[in-house]
């Protein structure tokens, strides 16, 4: 019979498998982060361990940082705290660190892929659940807590028992205002949070070959938010095209032989998923969360629901408490929603294709008053490039504030917050309660309804923007 | 890591489905670079109010919470579990928990449970009306006993064998450094390297 592709990439990293054991797998890249890397080097330090594979792992800052004045002292003392330690702990055990200021700073799942350092055929780590990010170049890449940090820094492998797959497959082609965060979401809505759980996702069809490298890492980061183990893609041209040239890419015979490997990474014909599910990508249409998860969404122009309307006890009861603290009203259109911050960055939605199409929708308008934009790019090469293509002078323009790379507003570990009962309209990926500040209120979105709701100050497409025919890329 | 065999203690009801990571220990307490003190950060906000049952006097000292469906999903940080367990929680029920936090807790020795919702609800009435009522949880026997309630459990035999022993996995895997050595020597070239050599 044949394999899946998560099973193809699994077996080639298989250390050793015994009976009864969960299989013990090659990990071939280790991303690190302050957040949750501190506790894993302590327990190497106290059991007199060494980091067994420098050449396989990196490290960078993020979800500390901030994203103003960055070269000023940083004014929260825990935060720096633990800038500091992972500082020294890199420089004691020999870690490569782009720390805040370094040109390849950024949020590690965008830096992972920049880099060229996650590759088709890869398993990838690190002590973040939005790991699965690095799924769609084809790589096995999983979310792990400290204690696992830990074991991979000393053996380079971890203990892990074979997840099942399920397909999701997406047929037809997606509507031109219709982007992959619109997807991602709608597929979380239909599986739910828990829809995804034991599996590892592929995202397969149609229109999901047509998306782009850096829309495919917005579709695999959201896996985790279906509770899924990872998300993978097959990797293709489209993939290819854009690892070549890269800092750690292959070069020469060598990419040749990586290009005849990877090409082999595709779920075979005859191959069986443990579960699958089918979308029609001609469905779709802009979505966004009105609730405290990320499965509690709906299109733009659809009412906010009736708790009552759920069958099911325990989802009606959340949407209850969702509805409760949103401050939201069963039968309110969403898009009568008013919003006073709009939030473009994180490592869903924080890439330069994402910035382009934001800024092309606000270009030559204005942020409605009483309304803040915040607009931070992923990393500081994404940051770069945007500057290079003049997109930070067409949001100052427009009265966003234009910020240094990080996680920012995406969580609330760093100054950019949310107030309590303020209301944000955000390209992120999680709207649990409190995650964007105390008592913040969080509507999910894309870059281009960011845009939109940014310059009208309700939750709005393109489409809404009364003005001139805005087309916004996929 | 401390071995669990056996524990009875008393129990915590939380009637509440999809308890989420950010829930059990929010973001800002991420900061401590220690793997202790994190028990004040567990269900921070929810412990402001008075009558959250963790508050209630009548439940201090109790050592297994018994949760809703899907507990532990989001972010995967192993600080919930210390927090879980900093508290003086030694287990945790539930109907269904978040695969990662689900891996965390038991590398760290915190029991995790999973028992179908009918058997949850009956150890939520039981323990709401009597909150003295003592539950067992029997890693031995996989067994939850309570007073009218026994019923078994699954834990895959592997996860159980450490947990009774109380080994840690990095020395259970460097047992087997020969087979890592050997798969490192046939790694192909192309792969990705951090650092050049
Ligand atoms: S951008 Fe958000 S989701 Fe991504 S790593 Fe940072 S905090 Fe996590």
């Amino acid at each position: 019979m044949g394999r899946t592709l998560a099973e193809k990439v699994w077996d080639d990293h298989v250390v050793r498998r015994a009976e009864g054991e969960p299989d013990l797998l090659y990990i071939d890249l280790h991303l690190l982060h302050e957040v949750t890397s501190p506790q894993a080097f302590d327990g190497l330090r106290q059991a007199g361990r060494q980091v067994r594979r420098l050449d396989l792992t990196i490290a960078t800052e993020d979800h500390n940082t901030p994203t103003l004045d960055i070269d000023k002292p940083i004014a929260d003392p825990v935060s720096r705290a633990q800038l500091e330690t992972l500082r020294k702990n890199c420089a004691d055990f020999g870690v490569r660190l782009h720390p805040l200021g370094d040109v390849e700073q950024g949020v590690v799942h965008v830096v992972g892929p920049q880099l060229g350092l996650t590759q088709p055929g890869t398993t990838v780590v690190c002590g973040d659940s939005h790991t699965s990010t690095h799924g769609a170049f084809g790589a096995l890449a999983f979310g792990i807590g400290t204690s696992q940090v830990e074991h991979v820094l000393a053996t380079q492998t971890l203990p892990m028992a074979r997840p099942k797959t399920m397909a999701i497959t997406v047929d037809g082609e997606l509507p031109e205002d219709v982007t992959a965060k619109d997807l991602i979401l709608a597929v979380i809505a239909k599986i739910g949070t828990g829809g995804g759980q034991g599996y590892v996702l592929e995202y397969r069809g149609p229109a999901i070959e047509k998306l782009s490298m850096e829309a495919r890492m917005t579709i695999c980061n959201m896996s985790i938010e279906a509770g899924a183990r990872a998300g993978m893609i097959a990797p293709d041209r489209t993939t290819f095209d854009y690892l070549q040239g890269r800092d750690h890419a292959p070069r020469g015979e060598e990419w040749d032989a990586a290009v005849a490997y990877w090409k082999t990474l595709r779920t075979d014909e005859d191959a069986v998923f443990d579960a699958e599910v089918r979308i029609d990508a001609a469905s779709l249409a802009p979505f966004v969360t009105w609730g405290t998860n990320p499965g509690q969404g709906a299109p733009l122009s659809a009412d906010v629901p009736d708790p009552a309307s759920y069958e099911d006890a325990s989802e009606r009861h959340a949407a209850e408490k969702a509805l409760e603290y949103m401050g939201l009203t069963a039968g309110q259109p969403l898009r009568d929603i008013k919003v006073d911050t709009v939030f473009v960055g994180s490592c869903t939605n924080g890439r330069i294709e994402d910035l382009r199409a934001a800024a092309s929708i606000v270009e030559g308008r204005k942020v409605a008053d009483g309304v803040r934009m915040l607009v931070v790019p992923g990393s500081v090469r994404v940051a770069l490039q945007a500057v290079e293509e003049g997109l930070d002078k067409v949001f100052v323009a427009a009265g966003a504030e234009w910020r240094h790379a990080g996680c920012s507003m995406c969580l609330g570990m760093n100054p950019d917050q949310l107030a309590p009962g303020e209301r944000s309209a955000s390209t992120s990926n999680r709207n649990f309660e409190g995650r964007q500040g105390k008592g913040g209120r969080t509507h999910l979105v894309s870059p281009q309804v960011a845009a939109a709701t940014a310059v009208t100050g309700h939750l709005a497409s393109p489409a809404d923007l009364s003005d001139a025919p805005v087309t916004a890329g996929v | 890591m401390e071995a669990f065999t056996t524990h009875t203690g008393r129990a915590v009801p939380l009637r509440r489905s999809n308890v989420d990571t950010d829930q059990i220990i929010p973001a800002h307490w991420l900061k401590k670079v220690t793997r202790d003190g994190f028990e004040d950060g567990l269900f921070e906000a929810w412990r402001k109010d008075a009558d959250f049952v963790l508050n209630r006097p009548e439940r201090q000292g109790a050592t297994v919470l018994v949760a809703g469906p899907d507990f532990g999903t989001g972010s995967s940080r192993e600080h919930a579990v210390w927090a879980l367990q900093n508290y003086g929680f030694k287990a945790v029920v539930s109907s269904r928990f978040a695969d990662i936090f689900r891996g965390n807790s038991l590398k760290n020795g915190l029991l995790t449970v999973v028992l179908d919702q009918q058997v949850v609800d009956a150890l939520w009435e039981l323990t709401e009306k009597d909150p003295q009522a003592e539950v067992t949880v029997d890693l031995q026997d996989r067994q939850v006993r309570a007073e009218g309630i026994t019923a078994d459990f699954e834990l895959d035999e592997n996860a159980r064998w450490r947990l009774l022993n109380g080994l840690d996995d990095i020395s259970i895997t460097l047992r087997n450094e020969p087979d890592i050595a050997a798969y490192e020597s046939k790694r192909p070239s192309y792969k990705p390297r951090t650092v050049r050599a």
